[in-house]
């Protein structure tokens, strides 16, 4: 059951909020211009309640801890990199039951009144982790799965992922004389979560913050499991300068590469700077804006290239439209 | 093992599995997660009735496979929980990366692995490549003979496994014990429940967060913990020779909680890391883990009768691997053999064997050491395949030049 009566975000609230304690503390080692960290930031301040936070093996996991350190400064566990969304239920069957027997009345050093987070990047989430979370979403447990996507495997340093896009150059899709990056389209992951019936799921790019709060604060004020798809710039895999990271994640959603929409309880509808594009779609910009400031793509607009970029936009044209049949556009 | 009767105990007709799903409704368990495998089925299958029927409080996470079943049951004692999983075989194999986190971050869950053969072929009858296989993860391993042990060792588990802050493996033999029904002295619900009580949450001091103030172990938002950092060559070694640490000061909390359950049940398993059986004055002594050994035995008292000094030891605690006791009681023994349910690849014996061998080295006086491995993929012993390797043993003279490992029961 999804929250009927929306939140939404108040500045001076949450400036009140920054200046407290972070999530994640400055001083780890994410890439600068990494989209997770911002991710990390809003979800952190979209919460309602304290939160667990369960985190699949990737960059932010080795990013924010290294042993005798952590960043966190929320309860945080990192198990596995195909397991997060199964850890996930476990630690909501326990508060669960613990909360129903008041385990721990009477001790004030323990809070069972939490929403439970989990994590992954797009290779624990496309990929290694898909069956756990399945299971998960099947099982009906009241998570929130952040899916943070940055198109490959980055912490292993750049191989391609269920979530790589046409086209991409990474360490195992090379641009090579015969095959130039990665010849096969990205993994429709949303339609995939979507297809479980879960009551909430929502693609966010935090370049528009008031929507991914909005979007955050929804999922957690959720009723059973939630899915949201986190679009993630990654200035060392992508070979795009730390500073373009906003501007791509905005470029990503005004070319529809990467629309703003959310499905409850079935029901889909387009939110944000993805609204104004349906109703005019004058203001859909073209694939090369978003391709062109990342190396990854660079081949692609060699002359004898062109023919890939022309495929980009076509499977974005097809994911687009299908989206607007979809919220009755 | 004689039951013993005790005052309230209720004598049931179950089988082994279900002597098990008796002691996890018994032991104030917060949250199951498992997934289905023959022979483990009946577990799952007495745990969904006991939810279903409201006769117990526990949230039973029907999981999609036994890799998940082992990560909600570490995510869920990591929350504080009591946690209960089961498996056999392959899941127990697919479960293999996550037995090692679970050990490493001394998360107390307790699963019952019903033996069976690993694929391939596919199998589903009784062997312990399964759980012999999983030896080194780091959790402790209790091999029960009959379903009273299986009940008994599964009530303990909870004890042991949430003092020593390591995950406990109990073991029961695939169809042999699982499937055969027998009578089994049950506790009453109270007495068991006052036994485990609820799970206690440890405490620790994180000093340079929390000052000295003594934290819950857990995952809670009043005084937050990262649980399973990015750790390196600078502490990993460190954090590895502290866990085998771990594993030996759970010796002596095995043999207190198995006095404190003797206290209530009347059931002693002394000296509880293994059994001997006449081996007071015996030259000639099988050595072997579980169901078997009841067999064994019998076959021991045949052998007494015609006057030959034989004996058997049942080794009950394989992790932590109970060397001093073993090099002890064989120190008067001339020859012993190693009944080993296992083959271990291209080694030199199976894996008891190789154990048992190894703790004899630095022995003064040491018996000579043969290797039995039988009954794979639940081929049956018979007591006269029993006999044979006792005949043997009492013919053997010399330790021989180079380990002598025989089949038995397998066709040439």
């Amino acid at each position: 059951m999804v929250a009927k009566a929306v939140w939404r975000p108040d500045i001076k609230e949450l400036a009140r909020i920054e200046g407290q304690k972070r999530p994640v503390e400055s001083g780890h080692r994410l890439c600068a211009g990494c989209g997770a960290g911002i991710i990390i930031r809003q979800i952190a301040m979209a919460a309602r309640k304290p939160l667990v936070w369960i985190n699949a093996t990737g960059c932010v996991e080795v990013a924010t801890t290294i042993f005798p350190y952590t960043s966190w400064n929320v309860p945080w566990a990192h198990n596995a990199f195909e397991n997060a969304a199964a850890v996930g239920s476990g630690v909501e069957a326990a508060r669960k039951k613990l909360a129903r027997v008041n385990r721990f009345e009477g001790d004030p050093d323990i809070e069972l009144d939490y929403d439970v987070i989990v994590l992954g990047g797009d290779g624990g989430t496309y990929d290694i982790g898909l069956q756990a979370i399945s299971g998960a979403f099947e099982r009906r447990h009241k998570i929130m799965y952040v899916l943070y996507d940055n198109e490959a495997y980055m912490n292993t340093g750049i191989q391609r992922s269920g979530g790589t896009p046409f086209g991409a150059r990474t360490t195992t899709t090379p641009v090579g004389k015969v095959i130039k990056g990665k010849p096969l389209f990205k993994k429709p992951i949303m339609d995939i979560m979507v297809a479980h019936g879960i009551p909430y799921a929502a693609t966010v790019s935090p370049a528009y913050w008031n929507d991914a709060l909005v979007k955050f604060r929804r999922g957690f004020e959720t009723e059973g499991p939630v899915f949201i798809h986190a679009f993630s710039t990654c200035p060392l895999g992508w070979g795009s300068a730390p500073e373009d990271t906003v501007k791509i994640m905005k470029l990503a959603v005004e070319t529809c590469v990467f629309p703003l929409y959310e499905v409850v309880d079935g029901e889909y509808r387009l939110t944000g700077p993805s609204v104004s594009i349906a109703k005019n779609p004058d203001r859909k910009k073209p694939v090369e804006e978003y391709l062109k400031l990342q190396g990854r793509f660079r081949h692609m607009f060699k002359p004898e290239n062109k023919w890939m970029i022309e495929k980009f936009q076509e499977w974005v044209d097809r994911q687009w439209e299908t989206l607007l049949k979809r919220a009755g556009y | 093992m004689a039951v013993q009767k005790s005052v309230g105990q209720t004598m049931m007709a179950l089988n082994g599995d279900e002597a098990v799903a008796w002691a996890v409704k018994q032991s104030n368990v917060d949250v199951v997660a498992a997934y289905p495998i023959t022979p483990q089925t009946i577990i799952v299958e007495r745990i969904s009735e006991f939810v279903h029927n409201g006769e117990v409080d526990m949230e039973f996470i029907k999981v999609e496979s036994e890799h998940s079943a082992l990560s909600a049951s570490w995510g869920a004692a990591l929350a504080g929980a009591r946690a209960f999983t089961a498996t056999a075989a392959n899941g127990l194999a697919l479960m293999w990366e996550i037995l090692y986190i679970t050990a490493s971050t001394r998360t107390p869950v307790v699963m019952a692995v019903v033996n069976r053969a690993l694929s391939a072929p596919i199998n589903i009858h009784n062997d312990h490549s399964d759980s012999m296989g999983a030896r080194d993860s780091g959790w402790i391993q209790i091999y029960s003979e009959d379903a009273q042990e299986a009940y008994d060792n599964t009530i303990m588990a909870f004890r042991i496994a949430e003092e020593a802050m390591l995950p406990v493996m109990v073991t029961l033999d695939g169809f042999t014990i699982s499937h055969t029904l027998q009578n089994v002295s049950v506790l009453p619900d109270e007495v068991v429940s006052n036994f485990v009580g609820v799970r206690k949450i440890p405490r620790i001091k994180l000093p340079h967060i929390y000052g000295e103030k003594e934290i819950p172990l857990m995952l809670n938002p009043k005084y937050p913990i990262s649980f399973g950092p990015l750790d390196l060559f600078d502490y990993y070694f460190e954090h590895k020779v502290q866990q085998n640490e771990a594993m030996k000061a759970s010796v002596p909390i095995i043999e207190k909680v198995h006095r404190e359950f003797a206290e209530i049940s009347g059931r002693s398993y002394e000296p509880v890391h293994m059994i001997p059986y006449k081996t007071e004055d015996a030259d000639v002594v099988l050595l072997g883990l579980s169901s078997t050994m009841s067999v064994v035995r019998k076959v021991v008292d045949e052998l007494r009768s015609e006057g030959k000094r034989v004996g058997a030891i049942r080794l009950r605690v394989f992790r932590p691997f109970p060397a001093d006791m073993i090099r002890k009681e064989l120190s008067k023994v001339s020859t012993v053999g190693i009944l080993d349910r296992s083959l271990s690849f291209g080694a030199e014996g199976g894996p008891v064997f190789m154990e048992v061998r190894s703790a004899l080295y630095s022995s003064s006086s040491k018996p000579t050491v043969y290797n039995y491995i039988y009954g794979l993929g639940g081929r049956e012993l018979p007591p006269k395949l029993i006999k044979k390797a006792f005949d043997e043993l009492l013919e053997a003279k010399e330790e021989p030049e180079k380990p002598v490992i025989k089949y038995l029961g397998v066709r040439e």
